[in-house]
Formats: structure tokens, sequence, C-alpha cells
């Protein structure tokens, strides 16, 4: 199959290794992985705060770049980009009166899927360590993210898919649907609410005894990890990909520079 | 223009845009399919949850057991449409005072009243919720009301499974009251404390 | 007051009242979140309550199919709302009650006091209404030398405690069991002074105060939680019998109700029914439920008056993105769910409404630009766990980002320098609109690792972006973005290289 990355820009730019983790557990299962390279953001930021006009060439560009057709399906290593995908990018060519990019964006959206969705449900990934080889000997807890929670209906794909790496060792997260508080520019706007709210998870996370704390979304975990590390925590955060890509023979390490780790991680 | 007019008008210029309505899927139950056994399991498994006294009765057992539960009671009302047979226990001299359309006791009467007995119309078995009418044989909403002490009794035909079977077996203009338990608060701390202005105490007599 | 409608199409007639935030919400906010005892009272209701929902929602095997069911028939309403509401009209009329109409808050207060006044009273008892405490009915009142009683528990304790409600359920949901026995101890008359926090027994000590005003009360005022327009009956729905009180003991009987609160036919009821104690107080029925139509002679009030009362609600009615707002019952589950309502608690929102729901239908009602209700849809991050809570499907966080966008609109009307939030998103949709673009600006990337210093941590960032760092880090950026190792270092594992993988 040929897979078409949408890695996203916050992973572009700040999460490299987790795009890369995305490639190599695909490629290992033989697919090939293409990146189309006009693609840059979802628009997600600019529509949910409010700036639709500034959304449009944004949106625009990225029905672009994967509209080419010269793959099967799409995938991005984010929950909260593909629900911006198939939901808001239609709706930002509808408000702004482009009805030929909104069937675009529909056929685009369609196409598209989230990281877990397309292994679980596209590839019938069951099994991560049998499948995958996936192998990652530490203790884990797991926050699932509201958009691939309530947009996504991503439901337990990501967990399954964590529990059957070997090795692992996950820990419960108390009241695990509660949001961590990042919400784009409601972390800016809204400050004192934001970080009241991930306060509490950072707690819950601490709590769980857990050396490191996974998800889908890098954006989520970007904002758990910025709290854990204010505090001066021993517990980091890591996406799942790179929790899947690790394998017994090319670990991933859960200390020192992890850019480097992430490299090291790739089969 | 009068404000009749004018919201009116303001309601047309909102919807200007027409818009489409999809015909309402009613994909939901509309019946229980359950019997009548399983309908009185269901319904005395609800009322007790909500704190209510319920006893399941055969018909000849029925003056009887209220006879028991208002034994502590001094004057109770009835409403004048109560089957007397139910009343078989109230013996010289008589405790009960009828209340009726025709002639009403004063609310300081009735807030001098121990206890209320009444039957009712339509129970739901899935929501432990009983249904009064206003019909003879459960009177005016307000002796249900102001007494501290209610004593119902449910006829086990009035017993429906599920709330949509229940409705179709009511009246909606009639003055309707759905009665869950006895009255009850979650306003402290979002924990539930039975009994606050309602009746305090309500017994449940499922006859069958 | 209203502006005169010229029956032109959507001029909107904004609402008045208590609809207004009237101090931005991250400003409300942060004074809230400082108060740790409510937050404390907060979490720990909202808890309780939401575990209670979601235990009576899922022994429902029909509940989405009742939401959609719910969500359809409101719908219906809404579109053919002026044909129900003169239904509704006829069917009271005929059965011997009067319908009032009100444009905005100020005119349904005078409606009310009014009607009270003709009946010779100077007191009114009353059961929880949202509608009377969006138009500051009571204030009015008192002006106008009219006593008015809350009787639910919770009014009664806001009421007494000279306080706002902060929940539209549970008005006192701020309040603890010993901040509540302190306001009684304080505030209610002859109450016995060994009173204890135990909830029973504040209940008992409202049920002893409440007493003797309900068995003497000649006038009570009420809401509506339905009003079901083929038959001209109205619904209220309640749990400690206050409401009975009121709807059957007094002689006159005045409901205000939202022109939205309508069902078509009696038989709706069953879906509603199903859906909102559930969702509200977390009971599979709620302990009272009064059903009446106009007037029954010899039970219960023999005077009926329904006002109707529009204020905003057009105006709501009239933003087809935002209209289903009005299909809201009034449950409350979705302030129980939401993150941000459990920490800041209701008087934040400054309206009657707070929470998700009053998020949008206050600058709904009143227009985005009214007073400060354009920060109220900002108050999310936008989890979604209101629109899943939520009985009738209404999308709050889909409207809630439309409002941003009307709210955007609005103030680049009104400036005319670019606020600091515009130059962002200039600079961001230039960065973020074409692949060539980001991958220039991903060349800053070592710069930012420079920034971050040793400890490989950016600690603190200026302007609106210090929201950000005032708790959380930023790790350093890598030094190489992954567009730009795609296309200089990777290497197609053996089996896959079919392709170069690259294109475009």
């Amino acid at each position: 199959m040929k897979i078409a990355l949408f890695a996203t820009c916050i992973v572009d730019a700040m999460f490299p290794r987790t795009a890369k983790a995305t490639v190599t557990v695909l490629e290992r299962l033989g697919h090939q992985v293409v990146f189309p390279a006009g693609q840059a953001c979802c628009g997600q930021m600019h529509i949910n705060s409010g700036y639709f006009d500034d959304a449009l060439p944004v949106v625009a560009n990225h029905v672009a770049a994967f509209s080419h057709g010269d793959y099967d399906v799409a995938v991005a290593p984010s929950a909260s980009c593909v629900a911006s995908v198939k939901h808001q990018q239609p709706m930002i060519a509808r408000h702004c009166g482009d009805a030929a990019l909104e069937n675009r964006a529909n056929a685009v959206g369609a196409k598209t899927y989230e990281l877990s969705q397309l292994l679980v449900d596209v590839l019938g990934i069951t099994d991560a360590a049998a499948q995958l080889g996936s192998y990652f000997p530490h203790t884990v807890t797991y926050h699932p993210s509201c958009h691939g929670m309530r947009l996504l209906r991503l439901g337990d794909r990501q967990l399954d898919l964590l529990r059957t790496v070997a090795g692992i060792d996950l820990r419960n997260l108390a009241e695990p649907d509660q949001c961590c508080g990042f919400g784009g520019t409601f972390s800016m706007k809204n400050a004192d609410v934001s970080s009241a709210m991930l306060e509490d998870k950072v707690a819950t996370i601490e709590a769980s005894g857990a050396e490191l704390c996974t998800g889908g979304d890098a954006s989520c975990l970007l904002h758990i990890g910025g709290g854990l590390s204010r505090k001066g925590s021993g517990t980091a955060t890591l996406h799942f990909a790179e929790i899947l890509a690790s394998t017994m023979a090319a670990p991933v390490s859960v200390s020192g520079e992890v850019e480097q780790l992430t490299g090291r991680g790739r089969s | 223009m009068s404000a009749r007019e004018e919201i009116l008008d303001r309601i047309r210029a909102a919807l200007s845009d027409q818009p489409a309505v999809p015909p309402v899927p009613r994909d939901y139950r509309r019946t229980s399919g359950l019997d009548a056994q399983a309908l009185v399991a269901l319904l005395v498994d609800r009322l007790v949850d909500y704190k209510a006294n319920v006893f399941v009765e055969e018909s000849d057992g029925v003056s009887g057991r209220i006879g028991g539960l208002l034994a502590g009671a001094g004057q109770f009302v009835i409403p004048p449409g109560l089957p007397a047979a139910w009343l078989a226990f109230d013996t010289e001299p008589a405790r009960a005072v009828v209340d009726s359309l025709e002639s009403p006791l004063s609310i300081a009467r009735l807030d001098a009243m121990d206890a209320v007995l009444t039957s009712s119309a339509v129970s739901v078995a899935e929501t432990g919720t009983i249904v009064l009418d206003g019909s003879a044989d459960q009177g005016r909403r307000a002796i249900s009301l102001v007494p501290d002490h209610h004593v119902c009794v449910v006829p086990v035909e009035s017993i429906a499974g599920i709330l949509p079977e229940a409705l179709q077996r009511l009246d909606g203009t009639r003055p309707l009251t759905l009665i869950s338990g006895p009255s009850a608060t979650s306003d402290i701390e979002l924990e539930r404390v039975e009994g606050v202005h309602g009746p305090r105490r309500l017994d449940v007599i499922i006859a069958v | 007051m209203s502006q005169v409608s010229l029956g032109m199409p959507k001029i909107a007639s904004y609402g008045s009242g208590n609809l207004f935030a009237t101090e931005p919400f991250p400003q409300a906010a942060h004074r809230e979140l400082a108060n740790t005892q409510l937050r404390a009272n907060l979490g720990h209701a909202t808890r309780t309550i939401r575990e209670k929902r979601i235990g009576v929602v899922s022994e429902l095997p029909d509940w989405e199919e009742l939401r959609e069911a719910g969500s359809v028939l409101k719908q219906q309403v809404m579109a053919d709302l002026p044909r129900l509401l003169v239904q509704l009209e006829e069917n009271v009329t005929r059965r011997g009650g009067t319908v009032h109409w009100a444009r905005d808050a100020q005119e349904a207060n005078e409606i009310v006091t009014g009607l009270i006044r003709a009946e010779g009273a100077t007191e009114v008892v009353k059961v929880k209404s949202m509608a009377t405490q969006e138009t500051g009915l009571n204030e009015y009142l008192e002006e106008q030398g009219i006593a008015a009683y809350e009787t639910d528990l919770a009014e009664l304790i806001v009421q007494l405690g000279h306080d706002k409600p902060s929940h539209i359920l549970v008005p006192a949901i701020h309040k603890n069991r010993t901040e509540i026995r302190d306001i009684f101890l304080a505030g209610m008359a002859g109450v016995d002074p060994e009173l204890t926090d135990d909830p029973r027994q504040l209940a008992m000590a409202a049920r002893t105060h409440l007493r003797r005003k309900f068995l003497t009360a000649k006038v009570a005022v009420s809401g509506a939680n339905f009003a079901i327009a083929d038959s001209g009956t109205l619904a209220v729905v309640e749990s400690e019998g206050n409401g009975r009180m009121c709807l059957t003991l007094p002689e006159t009987l005045i409901t205000v109700m939202g022109i939205e609160k309508l069902v078509p036919t009696f038989q709706d009821l069953e879906v509603f029914m199903a859906l909102l104690p559930r969702s509200s107080t977390g009971e599979r029925m709620n302990p009272y439920t009064s059903l009446w139509t106009g007037v029954t002679e010899g039970d219960g009030p023999q005077n009926f008056h329904l006002v109707l009362l529009d204020n905003g609600r057009t105006a709501a009615l009239a933003d087809e993105m935002g209209r289903s707002a009005l299909h809201c019952i009034r449950c409350s589950a979705c302030m129980n769910v939401c993150p941000v309502y459990e920490r800041t608690g209701g008087h934040a929102y400054g309206s009657t409404y707070p929470g998700p729901i009053g998020a949008i239908l206050s600058p709904l009602m009143t227009g985005i630009e009214a007073e400060e209700n354009n920060s109220l849809p900002y108050a999310s991050s936008l989890c979604g766990a209101c629109f899943d809570a939520c009985p009738v499907k209404i999308n709050i966080p889909e409207i809630l980002v439309h409002l941003r966008g009307k709210d955007v609109d609005a103030q680049h009307a009104k400036r005319k320098l670019p606020s600091q939030m515009d130059v962002g998103m200039t600079v961001a949709k230039v960065a973020l609109s074409s692949g060539r673009n980001l991958g220039l600006a991903e060349k800053g990337l070592p710069l930012g690792k420079l920034a971050a210093g040793p400890d490989r941590l950016i600690k603190r960032l200026p302007g609106l972006a210090g929201g950000w760092t005032q708790s959380r880090d930023i790790p350093a950026p890598p030094a190489q973005s992954f567009r730009d190792w795609w296309k200089k270092e990777h290497v197609p594992t053996a089996d896959t290289a079919a392709g170069t993988g690259e294109n475009a």
C-alpha cells in the first residue's frame, strides 16, 4: 500500500522523531511511505481561534498537497489534526463559499486516517509485538486525547496496541478522559484555567507511577510534557508511535538526548 | 404592534432560510415486552431504590396492609371514589375523611391530616414512577401533597413497562402528577436526601 | 429594551437582563480559581453527579436513539415555532388560561408585576425558574414592593446568602454543607441554633422555614420545563415538592417561559422525560413532575397566566449555525462534565447561563459584541465532553468555534490596528499555507535550540505566549525538521523501495 504521511506542522517542526517512528512502523509492515512536500498544516489553530479567513489558504494548501491522488491512504500521527482534516476543512471551505474546495476537502478527509485507525482498521494490526516487533520495557501510562476520543471515536485502539507491546508495563491513569487543558490558543488566552487543568492531569500522571506518559497527539504531549518539566517531574512524554517503533534490536531509550534516541529507535 | 405580533414576526424573519428538518427517528424502545410478573419485580426494585416502602398484596390483603400502615395515624384523607373494600379496616369510629371537588378540605385541614390514601392511574416499572391523574380514586392534587405520609395503591394492571407505554394510557389534559419516590433533594453537595416538602413517607401497595 | 422590528429579515432583537459577562472571562476565572474552597466544592459535586449520570445513562440500551429523537424533535420545534406557539396559545386559552407575550426582560417583569398587583398580593412564592432568573424578576419585584420567596432549596440558600446562582440545576453548588449551615444560621428566622451541617437536618430546616409560606401563598410564579403545543399542557420537573406546592396550592399561578420550550405533542414527552432526569440529577426519574392544562375546576390554581418570553431567543434563532443552542432543556449535564466550569464555577460566566451552554447561549441572545460576552466562546479547550453529554446533541464545540469566528470578524470591523493575536495569525497563515514557507520557517529551529540554552528548555516567552510559559516549559526544538530529514536522509527500507517516496 502506498501511504501518504501527513506529518502535521507541530510534529514536523518540533517532534520529527514521531514522524520518523510512524514511517518506521509502516515501512516495517512493507508499505511504501510518501511525503507530499507541499504539506504544512491542517489549519486547526486558525479555525479554533476564529480566524476563518486566514485559515482558508492553510486549508487550501493542505487539500492541494493531498489531492494528487498518488497514494492509497493518508495517515497522521495526530487525532486532532485528522479530525480537523475530516470535519473542519470542509466547514471552512463552505464558510468561505468555495464549493469546489469543499468537495476536494471531503475527498481528502475520507482518505485520511489517524495512525491507530490505519493500523487497526485498515492494516489489521492486533498484536504489536507479533506483527510490528514492538518491544518497550518501561512503565507507561496512557492519556487518551479529547479529539481522539470524541471527534474520531478511536475508542481503545491506541491503548489496545500499547497493551500488546512486548515488555511494556502499562499503568492505569485516573480520570483518563479529563482534558489536559491544552486547547490550542486556549492555553494562552485562558492560561489560568488551562494551567489548573494541566495541574490535575500532571498529578494523576505522577500518581500512576509511570516513567512515561504516552498518547496519540503531539500537542497534548507537548502541553503535558511542558507541565511535567516545569514541575521538575521525573516523568516524560512520548508519542505512542515511538513505542510501537521500538524493538528489541533497536530499542528507544528513555533517558538522554531524545532526538538521537529516536534515530536509534528506527529499524 | 403588539408584543405577540412582533415576536411572531421576529421568529418568521429568523427562519427566513426555511430550515429543512428530517422526520423524527423513533428508533428508541416504545414497548418493553415484560410480563406482569417482571413488571412487578422491576417496579418494586425501582421504588425501593428511591427509598419508598413497597408491599405486594393479593386483593384480599390490601385493606389489611393499609390498616397496618395507617395504624399509627389519626385522621387521614381519602378521595371520593376509593374502592370501599380497601377501607374495610377503617372500623368505627372511622378515621378516613373524604375530600372532593364539591366539598374540598381547607389547606389548614389537610395540613392537620396524618396521612393520605389514594389509588393511582398508571405506573412505569422501568423508572419507578407512579402517575396520579385526579380521577375519583385519586382526588385533587392537594390531598396527595400536603399530608406528610402518602399510602398509594398501584393496581397491577395499571403498571406499564416503560414511559411511552404509560403515556399512551394517559389523558395529557388532566392534572397529572408523576411521583418517583418520596420528595428528595440533591442540592447540598449533590447528595440525595429523601423527604423535603412533599410527603416524606411514601408507602406503595402493589395490588396483584 | 429591544429595538423595534420593522418586519425585515434577520434584524436581531437582542436580550436584556442577566445575560452578560461584565468582565472578560479570563479575568473572572483568575479570581474564582484563587478560591480553593470553591474548587474543592465544585470538584466534589461535579464528580458525584458525573458518576451518577453515567450510571443511569449506561443502563438504557437506546440512549443514543433517544438523543437523536430529542435532537430532531427540537429541530422541528424551531422550524415550526410560529405555528406551534399559536397552537399553544389557543389551547391554553381554551382551557381557561391567559397568555401574555414579552419582547424582553423588562416587559416580562412588568407583566408579572401587573398580574401580582391585580390579585392584591404583596408576596409570591417561586419555584426555580431560569427564565425569571434571566429577567431579574426578584430584584424588579423588590423595587416594586413585592417580596418573592424562592422555595427550591438551592435557590433559598442563594437568596438567604445574598449570593448569585452558579449552576442552573444546583444554584448553590459552589457552597458546601458547612457554608450552607452558616447561611441558614445567619439568615433563617427562628432556625434551631443547634443546627448541624448534616444535609438531612439542613433540608428539614428549609421545610420548616417554607411550610407556612406554601400553605398561605396567594400567588406563585414558576418557570416551565416543557409546553405541549397540541394540548396546551405545561410541565414542571422537580424533586423537593416545592414545585407541587407552588403549582397546586395558590389561587393564582404565573408561569414565565422561553418561547423555545415547546414540544409538539404529549407523547413526545416520552423522549424528553427519558433524557432530562438522567442527564440532570442522574436519576431514572426525578421525584415529582407536575403537568397541568389551563385551569381545572376545583383542583389547583383557578387563575393561570402564561408569559411567553423572547428576550433574545429570536436573535439566537436567526443564527443558522447557533440556533440549535435553543434546543437546550436546561439539564446542566454540559457544565457537570466541563473541565473549565469545574474549575471556575458558574459566577465567572456572568450570565444566568454558565458553563458550555452559557458560553454559546449568552452571546447568541445578546449579540457577540454585548459587554464582555465575546470572551465567553473562548472559555473552552474544545475537549468536546459537553457535546457527548448533551441529551439533545447540541454541538457546543462547533458553535463555540462559530462564535469565535463572529467575534474575530466583529473585532476586525472595529479595529484600525491589528491585535497581537491578529499579527500572530497572519504570520502563521503565511508560514503554514505552503510546504515551502514552512520549510523556510523551520530553518530557524536551531535558533530556538540556541534560545533554550544548556537545559534544553524554554521557560519564558513574551506577550500572549507568556500565558503558556506561566506553567509549562517548551522543549528545545530539534536541530532538523522532519521535512528536512526526509529530503536529505530518509532511505526507505529495502522491501518498500519501489518508489522514491518523494513527490511534488
